[in-house]
């Protein structure tokens, strides 16, 4: 009796160290672009230090973006953008913890292109908000993994204020794309 | 001995196996190591590249061109009559630009004694803001003036009397140093020379050394209080009626325009009329409201390359 209940809790125990045991996958020269389209001003900003680790296995993702690492074609842009708007010095990084959700019988870890749900947290500004939205998925004979994302965000939904006289330059719906190269950690 | 160590053992033992992989999960990106710092420098230490009158931290970013006007109306103790200053203004127009990050270029027309003056500002220091350690900025600032009154317009004016031009120049040498403590909070000290090559009187110093202290408090995201003293050291020969340069102003920022307001005893907006040539009292009332508006212009995108081509790797 006693040797069996140890065997069953020593199975226990080992079991979900197995079961994450999985390959991880993961970049830090990811990019993130967005997009601002405003009846006075379009705007594009651009980071390639988006740090994110996926796990096809289980669907987990992350994704870690350094607000300062942003460039804007102007240099008053960025600064208003780090200033005014983001506050990159109290909230220095958007963040984004979630999974993936593939279709029925898909099976991520295998090659192939895949269209799936994204489901999770993001962290913009200091404010979570539910993001859900679609992403495709390229796992490569060779072991890496592109992935491409598209979605929108509005500024207020993360307590970031645009005042009324700059209203007409920035838009209320800001397009955000994703695309990252993971390689196998 | 007996069971309850071995529960205690095997509990240890699933914590230590169940409890760690579920932790580790929550930080995925920990997988990736510690963040690599990216060097960055504190920016926007102040709103504009000018405190009030006198240099502050701040150069215009490379590829950025800036117009700046600048008014001062006259006294406001001139009283009604004179529309507490408002009926006159003395005016410089100025454009700097950033030939780097680093290096700005500037020149400026003022109706003060009709003065053109030029300047270059560097930045040898830059205060950190990640991946480094400089705890402050020191920028360097050089300019010239000349003054394109005609002849008999000059102070100096003698009928017998030969107008060199270099009696018409002047120059200064500054040391901006400063840090941006917070947020919200800028100082900065700026030792520095005037060399004036003609003065009134044999006993009149050609150089005045100065110091000037300034710093700004922001209000909000988009509003700021400025302030700046410029001190002219005491042993320098006779100063005739001049004072020390004192400003107080808010800063109100919005999209590319920056407007500064301002109460300031200074007429001349350039540094030999500032620093050397303040007639007013300001605790005499003697003081002019006055106004600047930079205006900034993307002349040349030094990053746009690197951008397309992150932009092309992202397509």
């Amino acid at each position: 009796m006693k040797t069996n209940q140890l065997i069953l809790l020593f199975a226990l125990a080992i079991l979900p160290s197995f079961v994450h045991a999985q390959d991880k996958f993961g970049t830090r020269d990811g990019i993130i672009t967005f997009f601002s389209h405003a009846p006075l001003e379009d705007i594009t900003a651009v980071t390639h230090r988006v740090a994110s680790v996926l796990v096809p296995a289980t669907g987990e993702i992350q994704f870690s973006v350094l607000i300062k690492s942003f460039e804007f074609e102007k240099a008053l842009m960025q600064e208003h953008f780090n200033e005014n708007y983001m506050e990159s010095s109290t909230y220095p990084k958007a963040l984004f913890k979630g999974h993936l959700v593939p279709k029925d019988g898909d099976d991520l870890t295998k090659t192939g292109t895949y269209e799936v749900g994204v489901e999770g947290t993001l962290t913009i500004h200091g404010v979570e908000k539910p993001l859900s939205t679609k992403a495709e998925l390229v796992v490569a004979p060779n072991g890496s993994i592109t992935a491409g994302c598209e979605f929108h965000v509005k500024p207020e939904d993360h307590d970031i204020e645009v005042p009324g006289v700059v209203r007409a330059k920035i838009a209320e719906s800001i397009k955000i794309s994703v695309d990252c190269k993971y390689a196998k950690l | 001995m007996g069971i309850e160590w071995m529960y205690k053992y095997t509990l240890a033992a699933v914590l230590l196996l169940f409890g760690v992989p579920v932790l580790a999960q929550e930080d995925l990106l920990d997988l990736l190591g510690e963040d690599v710092a990216v060097k960055s420098y504190a920016g926007a230490s102040f709103k504009g590249t000018r405190v009030i009158n006198g240099h502050s931290l701040e150069n215009v970013a490379h590829g950025v061109l800036d117009f700046r006007i600048s008014h001062r109306m006259g006294f406001v103790n001139g009283g009604i009559d004179d529309f507490f200053g408002l009926d006159q203004a003395t005016i410089r127009l100025g454009l700097d630009y950033g030939i780097t990050d680093r290096l700005m270029v500037g020149i400026g027309r003022s109706s003060y004694q009709k003065t053109v003056d030029g300047l270059l500002k560097f930045k040898l220091l830059r205060q950190c803001d990640a991946g480094c350690s400089m705890p402050l900025t020191l920028s360097l600032v050089a300019s010239t003036s000349i003054t394109t009154l005609r002849t008999e317009q000059l102070p100096w004016y003698g009928e017998d009397r030969e107008d060199y031009l270099t009696h018409r120049l002047s120059y200064n040498f500054q040391a901006v140093i400063g840090r941006k403590f917070s947020e919200g909070i800028s100082l900065q000290i700026t030792p520095g020379v005037v060399h004036r090559n003609l003065v009134a009187t044999e006993a009149e110093h050609n150089d005045l050394i100065n110091v000037g202290v300034a710093g700004r408090v922001k209000v909000n995201k988009r509003v700021a209080i400025t302030g700046e003293y410029f001190y002219v050291l005491p042993d320098q020969g006779p100063r005739g009626p001049f004072h020390n340069s004192v400003a107080v102003g808010v800063d109100i920022e919005t999209g590319g325009h920056v407007f500064q307001l301002q109460f300031t005893n200074s007429t001349g907006m350039f540094e030999r009329a500032f620093i050397t040539e303040t007639t007013g009292d300001f605790f005499d009332g003697d003081i002019h409201f006055g106004f600047n508006i930079s205006r900034v212009f993307t002349v040349y995108d030094p990053k746009a390359k690197a951008r397309r081509k992150a932009l092309e790797g992202a397509g």
